[in-house]
């Protein structure tokens, strides 16, 4: 399944850091989405825009994981030639990612 | 103590100013914080200045007095802006002017200045000519003399965010300046409400997954903060948007990298412990928040001049739509082959223009394709050339080649450094209508 079916998420940036938090739509899928969106994977599908691999901090009283993006310092809000210069939409790049998840999510 | 009631007027300089005067009306506040400045835009507000194109506060200061001046001198509400933006005396002189002129007479406004290093950068910086402006985050701690003075408005350059909110908290409640934990919870509540919509709903909308009612109508958020830090989040009833569990939660984490130690000149905020409730539709809950001692050093961003950014569309539709829109990239991959490929890109919107090829999944062919050019630390006349190319695809260019848009725009560009907090003296002025 994809992320967004069980996760929302909010892209934020200062220079050349986007943020992206990645919180679960029911806490208690929370352990799942810690188990399964690691750091090493969200690095893997940013990696061309990284300058170094992904940072992830938990915050399970929120059901919410934080991932720090640094890129490289040709893409900052003010001097990428991305449409998407803040990376704003970056979140939705998070959300379509496919988990497999499925078999493990509790019923209801 | 009663609770403090504190709204959010605006979260970027070109916001709207209908949810503000809403608030300014009903929302029995007692400051009205309007934030207003991006990293970039006090380097826009200061080259502006310089070249002598505007004063060099934020462009809206008038329209957005003018509308709700009266109303928060009637309620008895204070105004807390960084609309001075590179010129706070300007818009105090120039808010002044606008009181006396609704017949707002005594009204009182002070401006804030200090926040403008400069000179300091430039030496640390070593003679540094692409350099435009410096600016260190000013904490609450500036705020408050003005506030204990009793100004009615007080308009600052750059002050962190969230210190823009938790100053009227220090000085109504008497917080101490290294009570970490309470200094983080005012934290956390100013950090929420500083982008104002985007916690009631805006930056949020997504259908059938989170939906939000009358977006169109988004209304802004407002805190009733109490004693010990802790505050309920709501919203005027009859505006649109939606403020949740969910909102909050986005909200709290936007723009902050490691959680437990988020960075602001005032306290070391943590937000770890963080617990949103719903104790009524809309009115949420928040405590948890935490702090420890603040950074020792003053964050100060600067901008530097970094030539000019060009940009030009064409779009193609129908059969063959992206092969022909293929077709005028290689054309002016080739025309363009100049600019070195670093500063160069070409993308498709609809395909690939908002996160580039890698980033961009797969998806069938769109009926209409918009090829973007976009280079960067060009020369106003290789901007121009690279225009040019662009709407010469109209003629010598693919079949069916229409709707060409082009900008030229000269580039600021944004770094940060540090300066020991001894290098950087806030000043309070004031001005009487």
């Amino acid at each position: 399944m994809k992320l967004r079916e069980m996760a929302h998420a909010r892209a934020g940036d200062k220079g050349s850091i986007v943020n992206i938090s990645l919180i679960a739509f029911d806490v208690a899928d929370y352990p799942l989405l810690a188990e399964h969106v690691t750091a090493e994977k969200v690095s893997a599908l940013f990696a061309p825009i990284l300058a170094r691999p992904v940072e992830r901090y938990t915050i399970p009283g929120l059901g919410a994981l934080n991932f720090v993006l640094h890129r490289t310092p040709a893409e900052t809000v003010t001097r990428s030639l991305h449409l998407d210069a803040h990376g704003k939409g970056l979140s939705y790049v998070l959300l379509n990612m496919e988990v497999d998840i499925e078999g493990d999510r509790r019923i209801g | 103590m009663k609770s403090l009631r504190i709204g959010a007027g605006a979260g970027f300089a070109g916001d709207r100013i209908d949810p503000a005067l809403d608030l300014a009306r009903d929302g029995h506040l007692d400051y009205l914080v309007f934030e207003c400045l991006a990293e970039r835009t006090i380097a826009l507000a200061q080259l502006s200045k310089r070249q002598r194109r505007s004063p060099g506060f934020d462009p809206l200061l008038r329209e957005r007095m003018e509308a709700v001046l009266p109303l928060c001198r009637r309620n008895g509400t204070r105004i807390v802006s960084n609309m001075g933006a590179a010129n706070p005396r300007a818009a105090a002189k120039e808010t002044a002017r606008i009181a006396r002129a609704l017949g707002l007479h005594g009204l009182r406004v002070a401006a804030i200045r200090g926040d403008d290093v400069l000179r300091q950068a430039r030496k640390l910086a070593g003679s540094e000519e692409r350099l435009v402006s410096a600016n260190a985050y000013l904490g609450a701690d500036a705020l408050l003399d003005a506030l204990r003075s009793g100004a009615d408005v007080i308009l600052t350059g750059r002050v962190a965010d969230p210190s823009l909110f938790l100053a009227p908290m220090i000085f109504a409640f008497g917080w101490a300046l290294d009570d970490w934990n309470l200094l983080g919870r005012g934290t956390a509540v100013g950090h929420l409400l500083e982008c104002a919509g985007q916690l009631t709903g805006g930056y949020f909308a997504d259908p059938d997954y989170k939906d939000v009612p009358g977006l169109d109508r988004l209304g802004f958020p407002l805190a009733e903060v109490e004693e010990n830090g802790e505050a309920v989040l709501t919203k005027l009833e009859g505006r649109g948007g939606a403020l949740t569990i969910r909102t909050c939660k986005e909200q709290i984490l936007y723009e902050v990298q490691d959680p437990s130690r988020y960075l602001t000149p005032d306290v070391t905020a943590d937000f770890t412990g963080v617990r949103f409730e719903e104790i009524a539709p809309h009115r949420i809950r928040l405590s948890g928040a935490r702090g420890a001692a603040r950074p020792e050093e003053l964050k100060v961003s600067t901008g530097f001049y970094e030539g000019f950014i060009a940009e030009g569309q064409i779009s193609y539709a129908g059969p063959g739509a992206l092969s022909r829109a293929r077709l005028a990239r290689d054309v002016l991959a080739n025309r363009l082959g100049w600019i070195p490929a670093e500063d160069l890109q070409l993308s498709f919107i609809g395909v690939n223009a908002m996160h580039g090829e890698t980033l961009s999944a797969p998806g069938p062919e769109p009926y209409e394709v918009r090829l973007r050019a976009a280079a960067r630390r060009l020369s106003q006349p290789q901007a121009r050339e690279l225009t040019r190319e662009v709407e010469s695809l109209y003629v010598n260019g693919p079949a069916g080649g229409g709707g060409v848009s082009t900008s030229v725009r000269e580039n600021i560009a944004m770094d940060a450094m540090f300066l020991p907090r001894s290098s950087v003296k806030p000043a309070t002025t004031y001005e009487v209508a």
